[in-house]
């Protein structure tokens, strides 16, 4: 997906490239995407962030095919401002605010992987560490505790050897990444699409698109 | 038909942290005020057109509702006044 403002989507484009699969640009205005297998909203600043991050870009035309789309059971990733765009348009629970201490922030993290038991996660171990790096400015999630009986904790915020601690932005339980309940929603601030090589600093991000691919050519396998 | 204008006061719940709050209220409280809290939030001013004050009323609801606020987050409070049938 590109909103004007997206500014990452040449790196999911990359990183998908990378994995040897098809991919192409989708402009915000398109309200059919009955053709793709997987739908990523990339990161950047939608619409400015004006109003509030995410906020604007929830309503624009092409949100409505994306609901459609996750509710057939389609795989939607959103990253980053994706990920705050997911939140405000209601797919996935809670919402991102400011970070904790106000800054932004542009750096290396680690995250432990919680639950391997979705298309996003099935080629990775629970508690396996991934370096990934971040870059944002409202990454702090809240949810509420009704909100948290919605959401499955994909990835936490923790120090190198996955223990807790490094949590950078203030998030609740060091969120930072959720799905829905059934799996097929994957929000996350961390950018793994910026985690493909070694020579720019880790590979940590392949898992993920690794485990996208896995789960496409099952579901094909048995479909077929 | 009359013309309305509204205006939102939109806060962060009480409850979810307000880092800017806290920084300014630290800010304030560094320059010798006894300050106890500090929340900051957003006016927002819409006009617009509406048969009667009650529907003008439940449009700016609305408004807010759904795209003004986000509800998970934070709070809204508005009022709403005529400001004349023609601009």
């Amino acid at each position: 997906m590109v909103f004007p403002g997206s500014n990452c989507d040449l790196d999911v484009h990359h990183a998908i490239r990378l994995m040897g699969q098809d991919v192409s640009y989708v402009w915000h205005t398109e309200t059919d995407l009955s053709q793709y297998d997987v739908v990523i909203l990339p990161g950047g600043f939608s619409y400015g962030d004006y109003l509030r991050v995410g906020a604007i870009a929830s309503y624009s035309p092409v949100m409505s095919a994306i609901k459609e789309f996750a509710y057939q059971g389609g795989l939607v990733l959103g990253i980053c401002n994706g990920f705050q765009i997911l939140c405000e348009a209601g797919l996935l629970p809670g919402a991102l605010r400011a970070n904790e201490d106000l800054s932004f922030h542009c750096h290396d993290i680690y995250v432990r992987v919680e639950d391997t038991d979705t298309p996003f996660s099935n080629q990775l171990r629970t508690g396996d560490v991934l370096k990934l790096p971040i870059a944002h400015g409202e990454g702090n999630y809240f949810a509420s505790e009704e909100d948290m009986k919605n959401l499955r904790v994909i990835f936490r915020y923790s120090d190198s050897q996955g223990n807790r601690g490094g949590n950078p932005n203030g998030s609740v339980d060091d969120i930072a990444g959720i799905s829905n309940l059934s799996g097929n929603v994957l929000g996350l601030m961390p950018h793994p699409e910026r985690a493909m090589e070694e020579l720019l600093g880790s590979r940590d991000g392949r898992g993920i698109f690794s485990s996208i691919v896995a789960y496409l050519k099952e579901r094909s396998g048995i479909s077929v | 038909m009359g013309n309305y204008q509204a205006n939102l006061k939109i806060s962060l719940k009480k409850g979810v942290l307000d880092p800017q709050g806290s920084a300014t209220m630290g800010a304030l409280v560094s320059l010798g005020y006894e300050v106890t809290d500090v929340r900051v939030g957003k006016q927002i001013m819409v006009e617009f057109e509406a048969e009667s004050r009650e529907e003008a009323l439940a449009l700016v609801d609305e408004m807010a509702k759904r795209l003004l606020a986000n509800p998970v987050i934070e709070d809204y409070s508005f009022m709403v006044e005529e400001v004349g049938e023609t601009k």
